[in-house]
């Protein structure tokens, strides 16, 4: 909130019919590294924000984010009038078109260019090096849970205190009367002493011609009359009636459909396509190779291969088509990659200790060690995990005459405009993107592969295309959540203090602070080793905080146990330097009645984990019954620094938490024969709704920065139960999914 | 050969291969794209639709199997124009949707269900939602606002009466 410097950009103009037009852009920002030299600030990034007031008053919030379904945008709005002080009643929001408007022409010229004002000859030049660089940001992405935390405070705060402002100004010179004596309230300028009133739309105009002030002021958070107000999403509505326009639901005249099987063993070519049988089924029209184009290359280089796509008359015709297929393909020199071949070679990794990148190496960890009473080891690891977002990857695309259209939902519409422009070979300026809802994005949507599969198969056919990926596709080539190996050693005093916390892990991705404990230990040594895999990986919803939530919370609780300490009141005892760990850690054991005695058979477990500035405690309940983990309760405490929307924060853990669920009991995508096995919902299961637990949510607003909602429920469910089950059997689980452990933990039982 | 079906009350004359299932005939012939494709093989429930008042799996179920049944979608589950059917209204109340993709199905199973059974159990609600997966987790919110519809449902039925 106190952020605000001249950095930013403010333009006010009227635009068609009237209308009043402010746009802010923001540049307290940055997340990738080649651009640092640019700006000021760690960990900053680039935002932008558009507020419309109409003729007849309403206002429309332009968001430069995508829905996936968290109510990102409701929240966004709701930021944005509450600082207009619009009437919420009067509110509607858009997604801005990924579209250089929105964010490159404002940003180069009030960023970048230092507040210069460009002549207008020079405008398609500083666009085109603005292009490049909103390219290589990766601007517009929805993801990292930055929606709220920066755009919100830096862009949609801004936008509409800026409008606000410029309207006080505007009434304040018509009714020659000073500035501060306007009162706005829901869309409405009064002057009290006169008692004359205006609606907004009324000073449209006059404000237009107003220059925009760097520093409006912001409202008092109790001033705040729709952030914090639990608001009804503005999208849910469509969401009830089948009316919601999801990308599968597109529909464009001559349209015809595709699906698409890609090299089963990640990387490999056709080696030999017999079409025959295919193209002998009535309705289907052609068959086509799609090459591996340059953006394809996952993580380590490796790339994904080479696919065959059906295009037919109706989804149903080419998957006939495809089933008909013989379809050989090149040895790629994985196919003896499996699962447990990757957990040796991890193994492997981890035991050489060479090249270690570190996070983090505080005090003396050896002397430490050495003068310890007792010491613990721990190994943990975990599989790969598919996102089976609710929607199967799927994207319409038009090719023709030099341009591309494309309609497809995904979580960086500039960057697929870019991507596609790229493997078209097209301008930039020829790529629409029209971005859909997303059926689920969970970090999988991020990435262009499948919608880059429809292009290409547009421009080959001549006529738009839908291409829908199966389910069995959608499963077998995701970009998972990596597989990984973690190792622990604890040192401990006679008292059971931990002196020393040592940490080697495999594969480090994203954000960097993943690994990170909050606990007060004076030595600590925590790094990774990269051990490459030829499965392809990527962001998958909380990154790296899910896999080392699973980790470091189970690891501390081994540790408490060892030392023969209550797990919450030895997290407790070490949260001393962190008072906000300490609120949401205590928080949860209280609600949950931490300490109160279970049945037989029956456990609790506690986790902490802090993700996208936001502290999320879990009190896990359980039930194992003859190796059967039953979810009986989850509560969760989460400081989130202030919830715009109190109900949408609690809307958001709990899908959190489901989704972590679901990972924790049944995620395991595993590897044969250098190929997934799992295809479908029947062996990649997800929790139903007689499984769901009872999830109950105490939000906690310290004031503090807002933090992400979106991702934060899931990191500490997996270590929550893992040490529930502990609780109940005596039982450490240290590998996921829990539905491994079954033997295990039905073994205990019987005993 | 050509076939006639008969969805939300009216109908259409449809010309596909007779394996093709019911629910591409529907979101492709018929343009009524409410009805959602998470699976094809009856796992997710996202293609849930009625014949009769029965909710069936629609990926799975080719249209030479249908015969003059009554065919009802998501977009046909109002009662009318402006009315919303007591589920979508408690789903809204509920605020449950989140991605949204999953929710005609989770409706028209939901649905069924209050069809049959107006005063459902916690079992009975678990029994006749198992085979729709919501992935955004929205499974508590779904139970509530089953039980509030069913309330307002059985409110309304004794003041009627
Ligand atoms: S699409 Fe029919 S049950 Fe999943
Ligand atoms: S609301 Fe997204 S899958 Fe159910």
């Amino acid at each position: 909130m106190n952020k605000w410097t001249r950095r930013a950009f403010i333009g006010a103009g009227v635009i068609t019919g009237g209308a009043l037009l402010v746009g802010v852009a923001i540049r307290p920002g940055r997340r990738v590294d080649k651009l640092a030299a640019l700006v000021e600030g760690e960990d900053e990034t680039l935002v932008h924000a558009f507020i419309k007031i109409d003729t007849d008053n309403s206002v429309t919030v332009i968001v430069p984010h995508s829905e996936m379904g968290q109510g990102a945008q409701t929240a966004l709005a709701q930021m944005a009038a509450d600082e207009l002080d619009a009437d919420w009643e009067q509110v509607r929001f858009e997604e801005a078109p990924a579209a250089g408007e929105y964010a490159l022409y404002t940003i180069g010229r009030g960023f970048l260019l230092k507040d210069v004002d460009v002549p207008k000859v020079l405008i398609p030049t500083v666009d085109g090096a603005m292009m490049q660089l909103a390219d290589s940001m990766g601007l517009q992405i929805t993801g990292g849970s930055m929606s709220v935390r920066v755009t919100g405070m830096y862009g949609m705060r801004v936008a509409g205190a800026a409008t606000r402002d410029l309207l006080r100004r505007a009434a304040a010179a018509a009714w020659d009367v000073p500035t501060e004596d306007i009162e706005t309230n829901r869309g409405e300028l009064r002057h009290a002493a006169s008692g004359r009133t205006a609606r907004y739309a009324d000073f449209a105009e006059a404000a237009a011609q107003l220059k925009p002030t760097y520093t409006p002021t912001f409202k008092d958070p109790s001033e705040y009359t729709i952030m914090g107000q639990s608001v009804q999403r503005l999208d849910l509505p469509s969401k009830v009636d089948g009316s919601a326009r999801f990308a599968l639901d597109v529909r464009l005249p001559d349209m015809v459909y595709a699906t698409v099987a890609q090299a089963p063993v990640f990387a490999a070519r056709v080696a030999s396509l017999d079409t025959a049988d295919a193209l002998a089924i009535e309705g289907v029209l052609g068959v086509h190779r799609l090459p591996e184009t340059a953006f394809d290359s996952s993580i380590g280089g490796f790339g994904l291969g080479e696919s065959v796509a059906v295009v037919a008359s109706s989804y149903w015709l080419a998957k006939k088509g495809l089933q008909a297929l013989d379809i050989q393909w090149t040895q790629t020199g994985h196919e003896s990659v499996s699962s447990d071949s990757l957990y040796e070679q991890f193994a492997e990794t981890l035991s050489t200790g060479a090249d270690v990148a570190a996070d983090t190496a505080t005090g003396d960890v050896a002397e430490a060690d050495a003068r310890a009473a007792y010491r613990i080891e721990a190994t943990y690891r975990v599989p790969f995990l598919a996102h089976t977002c609710m929607e199967p990857l799927n994207a319409t695309a038009d090719v023709r005459d030099g341009r591309c259209e494309l309609w497809v939902g995904c979580q960086n519409p500039l960057g697929f405009r870019h991507t596609m422009a790229a493997v078209l070979g097209l301008e930039y300026d020829d790529v629409t993107v029209h971005n859909q809802f997303m059926g689920g994005g969970f970090g999988r949507k991020a990435r262009a592969d499948w919608a880059t599969q429809a292009a290409l198969l547009a421009r080959e056919v001549g006529r738009p295309v839908q291409l829908i990926w199966s389910r069995e596709e959608d499963v077998r080539h995701d970009r998972y959540r990596p597989a990984g190996m973690s190792q622990f050693r604890a040192a401990l005093d006679d008292n059971g203090a931990l002196l020393a916390w040592t940490n080697r892990y495999t594969n480090k991705m994203d954000p960097p602070d993943a690994p990170l404990i909050p606990y007060a230990v004076p030595n600590q040594d925590i790094g990774s080793l990269a051990s490459p895999t030829h499965v392809p990986t990527g962001a998958w919803r909380s990154v790296d905080h899910s896999q080392h939530g699973f980790f470091t919370e189970s690891f501390i609780d081994e540790v408490a146990i060892a030392a023969g300490r209550d797990p919450f009141e030895y997290r407790e005892q070490l949260l001393s330097e962190h008072p906000r760990h300490l609120a949401v850690l205590q928080k949860a054991a209280s609600a949950a009645g931490w300490g109160t005695p279970m049945g037989p058979g029956r456990g609790r477990g506690i986790a902490l984990q802090e993700s996208f500035g936001t502290i999320v405690a879990q009190v896990i309940e359980v039930t194992v019954n003859n190796g059967v983990v039953a979810v009986d309760r989850v509560v969760a405490a989460v400081d989130i620094g202030y919830a715009i929307s109190p109900d949408g924060t609690r809307a958001q853990i709990e899908s959190g938490v489901l989704y972590g669920l679901t990972a924790a009991l049944y995620g395991d995508i595993t590897i044969e024969n250098g190929a997934v096995k799992q295809s479908n919902f029947h062996d990649y299961r997800a929790v139903r709704m007689a499984e769901s637990p009872k999830i109950e949510t105490h939000i906690i607003n310290s004031g503090h920065a807002p933090g992400g909602a979106g991702e934060v429920g899931t990191p500490a469910v997996a270590p929550a139960l893992a040490n529930a089950v502990f609780d109940a059997t005596g039982v450490r689980v240290r590998e996921l999914p829990l539905s491994k452990a079954a033997a295990m933990l039905s073994d205990t039982d019987a005993a | 050969m050509p076939k006639t079906l008969a969805v939300n009350g009216e109908e259409h004359v449809v010309d596909v291969a007779p394996d093709t299932p019911l629910l591409w005939v529907i979101r492709e012939q018929l343009a009524l794209t409410g009805t959602k494709f998470g699976c094809g093989i009856a796992q997710c429930g996202a293609c849930t639709i009625w014949l009769d008042k029965q909710a069936i799996r629609s990926c799975v179920t080719p249209i030479a199997a249908v015969g003059t049944e009554a065919i009802t979608t998501i977009e046909g589950l109002a009662p009318g124009r402006d009315v919303l059917h007591p589920l979508q209204q408690a789903w809204i109340d509920h605020q449950v949707p989140q991605c949204g993709y999953c929710q005609s199905g989770q409706l028209m199973s939901a649905a069924a269900l209050l069809a049959a059974n107006p005063t459902p159990s916690d079992e009975d609600i678990d029994q006749a939602m198992q085979g729709n997966i919501c992935r955004c987790g929205m499974y508590q919110r779904i139970r509530a606002a089953i039980r509030t519809a069913a309330d307002r449902i059985a409110e309304a039925s004794d003041t009627s009466e």
